[in-house]
């Protein structure tokens, strides 16, 4: 239980420090925070295991963290040093660090669905009762990339769970301006493929769900679908004034904030006391700070780093 | 004249091919960007209610839906947003929209105009930096334009609504923030016409988009070592204007070619071979190339730099060819 508390701490407290870094420049780029969302990546992570591979989308700190990527190394990443876990060729929106599990991101929205659908392919043909799970967000489900998947997973019976994240809007415009369907679970039942709709803002009931997909996955029962309802506190991307939204939706919203909602359930249900709380938050961030700190001391990558790594040997 | 950002110049040039032409519909709305000069375009939402459409995230969807209204007899304007975008759709752009009146035997056409804003944009990484420019030249049946001042944006819009071949605009967010001149009322810069946009005559400078004006930066740096370099504005790159960039070639006897695509195969790679074949006689000195390296766009700041044509790297070519 600490540790799914921990897991979320951890990965709100990255992002503020991303969105401090940001402001004074010493990270770069376009950067898309979860603040807000990160049951739903600390819930489904901790329902996989370390051999299960992960495909994430244009926000994937906390997927990344969530499934062990070390932070340094993200925020190196981030920063564009030679010590990030993609030496600084990759940013925010293309980690990867496939010895984690942690296959890859991706900035192209839907390209996450259509290559995580690969990736359970390679978990199936292995055979060893690996699983695949993609993030992705509402507004990826409008892409071609995202109905084709749906397809073939399906028909393939691929052990891939779509895990999809309904924060309700894409960039600045609601998902009532982009599809009629107000559940992208519905889409999965066309194909046949098994699927729920959880409150995302639940890190326990994402577990659950996860967890139950996952077992059918691994008992050869093919593709889940998981629609988990959450909210990003935070604009799409940082400087993003998010003037789209009301304030009262915001507010409502931060009432129901994972982190928040989750230690309180479980200081009233006796599980830890007030103070073990606090901890947990306090040493997520000193790692946290710790961890920027240590990226911050990063070599720049020499410009001979240019031209390696284009193609292989 | 009035002088104007090229922001404006871009808005306005929406604004006024949609009051002159009902045919005219939007398709996305992102024409600048993020850029915070995008709240001109709410001018346009209010003027048009019901003829600007925001779409879901279905390129290949959305730009199928141009190419058929086109088909049907519309002249929808798609804004594809980030260049690297536009792969999503290359299907109907290049398959398509660039087939169709060749392969009904003139029966059909696609008078389309597809928006995108390419090249290096500081952080965009390998996945929002493309310029595909060179890709699509690469496709017989679209025409390509690529604006590079307040006024060009503005008349070359225009023109790539009256054609009636399928047309790609590409742009670059960097250039909205330079100011020119730009006349009042709608008007059109025919396509196939380059411009020279400094005249000199020791060497020819060809860029198109953002790189005409990191060659005019050059340009102006290099007189102080009294070196007279004339720059060409492509414009367009479908229709090619060859005879101002060989009347140039003719003039001064060196070219640089300067273009934000990667190197190889790039839009400077068939300027490049122009000179060769039809301006050979003319040359002092090999044609050199100014282009992005052929690697993907790196991430880390001191990367992308280096890879990036800048105008230190063009007034260095300029010296190198003068020697
Ligand atoms: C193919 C493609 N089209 C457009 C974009 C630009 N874009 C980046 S994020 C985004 C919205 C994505 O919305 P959603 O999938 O709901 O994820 P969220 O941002 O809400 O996490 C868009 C349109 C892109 N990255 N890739």
């Amino acid at each position: 239980m600490l540790r799914l508390l921990r897991t979320m701490w951890t990965i709100r407290a990255f992002e503020e420090k991303v969105s401090e870094l940001f402001g004074r420049r010493e990270v770069h780029g376009l950067l898309h925070l979860s603040i807000g969302q990160e049951a739903v990546a600390a819930g489904a992570c901790a329902a996989l295991r370390t051999t299960d591979r992960v495909v994430s989308g244009h926000r994937p700190h906390g997927h990344a963290i969530a499934k062990g990527v070390d932070i340094a190394s993200l925020f190196a990443e981030l920063a564009g040093r030679e010590t990030g876990c993609c030496r600084g060729k990759g940013g925010s929106m293309h980690l990867a660090a496939p010895t984690t599990g942690f296959v890859t991101a991706t900035g192209i929205v839907g390209g996450n669905v259509a290559l995580a659908l690969g990736v359970a392919f390679a978990c199936k043909e292995r055979e060893k009762q690996e699983v695949a799970a993609v993030f992705f967000g509402d507004g990826a489900g409008q892409s071609g990339a995202f109905h084709e998947s749906l397809n073939i997973a399906a028909l393939w019976k691929l052990p891939l769970l779509f895990i999809c994240e309904n924060n309700g809007y894409a960039e600045f415009t609601p998902l009532s301006a982009h599809t009629p369907i107000s559940q992208l679970a519905r889409h999965a039942e066309t194909y046949g493929i098994p699927s729920a709709t959880v409150d995302g803002n639940d890190v326990l009931a994402v577990r659950t769900a996860i967890s139950d997909a996952a077992a059918r996955a691994r008992a050869g029962g093919g593709p889940s679908f998981i629609e988990c309802m959450t909210y990003r506190l935070r604009g799409h991307y940082e400087g993003d004034p998010a003037k789209y939204r009301e304030l009262s939706e915001l507010s409502d919203w931060k009432t129901k904030d994972p982190i928040r909602r989750f230690a309180a359930t479980l200081v009233k249900k006796g599980t830890c006391t007030h103070e073990q709380m606090r901890a947990v938050e306090a040493e997520a961030r000193a790692s946290v700070e710790a961890a920027a700190q240590k990226a911050s001391t990063g070599a720049w990558p020499s410009v001979d780093e240019v031209t390696t790594l284009v193609y292989a040997g | 004249m009035r002088e104007i950002t090229y922001a404006e110049a871009k808005v306005e040039a929406l604004r006024d091919v949609m009051r002159a032409d009902r045919r005219v519909c939007l398709i996305g709305s992102y024409f600048l960007g993020l850029s915070p000069r995008r709240v001109l375009l709410e001018d346009i939402r209010k003027e048009f209610p019901g003829r600007v459409f925001d779409p879901p995230i279905s390129e290949g969807g959305v730009c199928g839906l141009a190419v058929g209204a086109a088909m049907a007899g519309l002249r929808p304007i798609v804004d594809v947003t980030t260049a690297s975008f536009l792969f999503h759709g290359f299907p109907q752009v290049i398959n398509e929209a660039a087939n169709v009146r060749y392969m009904s035997g003139g029966q059909l056409s696609a008078p389309v105009v597809f928006h995108i804003l390419h090249g290096l944009r500081g952080g965009g990484a390998a996945q929002h930096s493309h310029s595909p420019q060179a890709m699509l030249w690469n496709t017989p049946g679209l025409e390509i334009a690529l604006p590079a001042s307040p006024r060009d944006v503005k008349g070359l819009l225009a023109e790539a609504v009256h054609s009636d071949n399928p047309t790609i605009v590409v742009d670059h967010a960097r250039l909205f923030e330079v100011k020119g001149e730009v006349p009042e009322e709608l008007f059109s810069i025919p396509f196939g016409r380059a411009e020279v946009k400094r005249n000199g005559r020791d060497v020819t400078i060809v860029a198109s988009s953002l790189m005409v004006q990191r060659a005019l930066e050059a340009a102006g740096t290099a007189v102080a070592e009294g070196i007279d370099a004339e720059v060409v504005d492509l414009r367009t790159l479908v229709p090619l204007d060859k005879q101002t960039v060989l009347t140039s070639i003719a003039k001064t006897g060196r070219l640089v070619v300067v273009d934000e695509c990667h190197r190889s195969c790039g839009v400077a790679a068939e300027i490049a071979a122009l000179a060769a074949e039809e301006g050979f006689s003319q040359l002092k000195a090999p044609v050199k190339r100014v282009a992005t390296l052929d690697v993907p766009v790196p991430f880390s700041q001191p990367l992308e730099r280096y890879i990036e044509p800048t105008a230190e790297k063009i007034l260095a070519t300029i010296r190198e060819i003068m020697r």
